[in-house]
């Protein structure tokens, strides 16, 4: 049992399966080493900037400095005067829901093409791929168009709906890769032992398959939370507006509400940084429908 | 005797009939179950990706008023309105300019940085997550950093650039990078790349893990440079993760849209959109047109998938 769990299909992570390619000598190391810090910190120094902008009081918010001499967190306070709250409870809604959506969706599609071989699976399983190849931007006039037809009642849900259909495809790959790695025996065995279909599903197969569905939940959490171009374009009025909407309309005209701004961007994206890293290692393999493993 | 044979006659009789003519309702339920298992799939895409395409075709050859209402149909008016547009162009040359130089630019780099955080040394896993940053953040906040730390008068980037003494003085013309289309335009492509590298760079060392030890042992026996073994090994063999890789950021910053949206709007006029912002920007006033040019950079797309299904061998996966 512990054996299939270590051996996960779409793994990769490249961390624990340390591969010795050549022994460097030690200076050389050392440099390599060094090399990696500093385009780490690279990375991660427009993030620094980000949070040290929302702590920087208004006052010194044009101050030629790199750090300011006074740190504030009046920005984070202030800032659910101005209906943000609402922001972020909409894009857990959209977020979450189309999360859910997902999950209930493609749990049993990839459950089945892993499982089965039936007519019309290689169809399937193109169209899922194509779709994964397809972004909203590219119809964006056609989803508008669509939806006003359809003139749901909320755009938290026409919003739920493109996200889910547009992230589909990751959790069928990585889901389709989990179930498919869980051996067809040990759900005979569990059948043999008195559970039903659905019994030895629930407690052999699901949680066996536990990293990908994380890795979906989270992934199509993430997508969906940071969504922004559909966004824009559906939601109309200012109580259906998700963070990336409400942060786009700190943007004014002639200036700029930057306080604000960064300090609803570091609500916004640093839980979702943290959330990333717990997948960071798997994410490739559903990205690229497993072509990569 | 003949009872048993006559009898077993039956059963196979029966279920030769069985086969070839099994009451409709099971016939049916057998080709259900399938549908039982990924019917709400296909539902979800039909509804969300299969159909607005379909909405997106018919708009294109519809007639709409500024504010949306439906007037008849335009024929091929729309597609004709977008070709005469004066500043179409340059939105496409500037579209291949952007896709080409970010996708170039992106997979030489992380080669380079796949390499490296392939390499064994302390912290290595963390200096990883690290990278992740800015692919998990979201693209629009990530932008709008870039463009306050670009800010003519206090930008941390302008100021770190009078710092190294490249810019002369704050609140000049050569400040105001965003300011300047072409200045623009490059700035954006810098931000394009950055958020594009941490997805190639990890798809590029999960192809490295693919490679086998034993050659590099092999070629260590045989006495080869590390360079010659970088071409030799590394490289071709790590074609088909590159490949895949590139084509899948082809499809991302062609259909970028955040980037250039929060730096300029596109603007000023058109003279920093590419082909998916004018979309957008056309979106506000001339439906149709829109739709047009939304039709043709979907074909765009579409022949990049077919590249796409035909480098990630699909029908080998599925089968």
């Amino acid at each position: 049992m512990t054996d299939v769990v270590t051996e996960q299909p779409l793994t990769g992570a490249p961390g624990r399966r340390v591969r010795r390619v050549r022994r460097a000598p030690r200076g050389r190391k050392l440099i390599l080493a060094g090399l990696a810090y500093l385009i780490a910190i690279i990375f991660l120094l427009p993030y620094a900037e980000m949070v040290i902008t929302a702590l920087r009081p208004n006052a010194e918010l044009l101050d030629r400095d790199y750090v300011p001499r006074h740190w504030t967190f009046s920005n984070f306070t202030s800032i659910w005067a101005s209906g943000f709250g609402t922001n972020l409870k909409i894009s857990l809604e959209v977020a979450g829901g189309a999360t859910a959506l997902v999950l209930l969706v493609a749990l049993p599609a990839a459950y089945y093409t892993a499982r089965r071989h039936f007519p019309g699976r290689g169809v399937f399983l193109l169209l899922v791929l194509v779709t994964q190849m397809l972004q909203p931007a590219a119809m964006l006039v056609g989803i508008q168009r669509e939806f006003l037809n359809f003139d749901l009642p909320s755009a938290v849900l026409s919003l739920i709906l493109v996200n889910a259909g547009f992230n589909l495809a990751f959790a069928v790959w990585i889901l389709n890769a989990y179930f498919s790695s869980v051996p067809v025996e040990l759900e005979e065995a569990a059948m043999v032992d008195g559970a039903g279909r659905l019994g030895a599903l629930g407690r052999i197969t699901l949680p066996l398959a536990m990293p990908g569905i994380v890795t979906a939940l989270i992934f199509t959490f993430i997508a969906a939370w940071n969504e922004f171009i559909v966004a824009l374009t559906l939601a109309t009025s200012p109580d259906e507006f998700p963070l990336t909407v409400a942060i786009n309309n700190y943007v004014g005209q002639y200036s700029v509400d930057w306080g604000h701004l960064f300090a609803g961007s570091v609500i916004a994206t640093i839980p979702v940084i943290i959330l990333f890293a717990f997948i960071e290692g798997k994410v490739v393999g559903g990205l690229t429908a497993g072509s990569i493993k | 005797m003949v009872d048993t044979a006559s009898a077993s006659d039956v059963t196979r009789e029966s279920g030769r009939v069985g086969q070839r003519r099994r009451p409709f309702r099971q016939r049916l339920g057998r080709a259900a179950t399938p549908l039982l298992w990924i019917g709400p799939a296909i539902a979800l895409i039909a509804v969300v990706v299969l159909w607005p395409v379909v909405v997106m075709f018919r708009t294109s050859v519809q007639h709409f008023s500024p504010n949306g209402f439906l007037l008849g149909p335009a024929g091929s008016k729309n597609f004709k309105n977008l070709f005469d547009e004066p500043d179409l162009p340059g939105i496409l040359e500037r579209t291949a300019v952007w896709v080409v130089v970010v996708v170039c630019v992106t997979m030489v780099l992380s080669l380079g940085l796949a390499q490296l955080f392939n390499q064994v040394f302390p912290g290595r896993r963390v200096t990883r997550w690290a990278l992740i940053a800015p692919w998990a953040a979201s693209v629009l906040m990530t932008t709008l950093i870039f463009r306050w730390a670009l800010d003519p008068n206090s930008g941390v980037i302008n100021l770190f650039l009078k710092d190294i003494g490249v810019l002369k003085s704050f609140g000049s013309n050569q400040a105001d990078w965003l300011g300047r289309p072409q200045a623009a335009f490059v700035w954006m492509m810098v931000v394009a790349i950055f958020v594009s590298l941490p997805f190639t760079t990890y798809a590029l060392l999960a192809g490295l893990q693919t490679i086998p030890t034993e050659l590099y042992e092999a070629a260590r026996v045989d006495g080869a440079s590390t360079w010659r073994t970088y071409r030799s090994i590394t490289l071709p063999l790590l074609r088909p993760a590159f490949l895949v890789a590139a084509l899948i950021n082809v499809i991302n910053v062609f259909n970028s849209f955040p980037i250039i949206w929060a730096m300029t709007r596109g603007g000023p006029g058109h003279e920093t959109a590419t082909t998916t912002v004018f979309m957008f920007q056309l979106k506000e006033a001339y439906i149709g047109e829109s739709a047009a040019m939304s039709v043709i950079n979907f074909g765009l797309v579409i022949l990049v998938v077919l590249v796409f299904l035909w480098a990630t061998r699909w029908r080998e996966q599925v089968t």
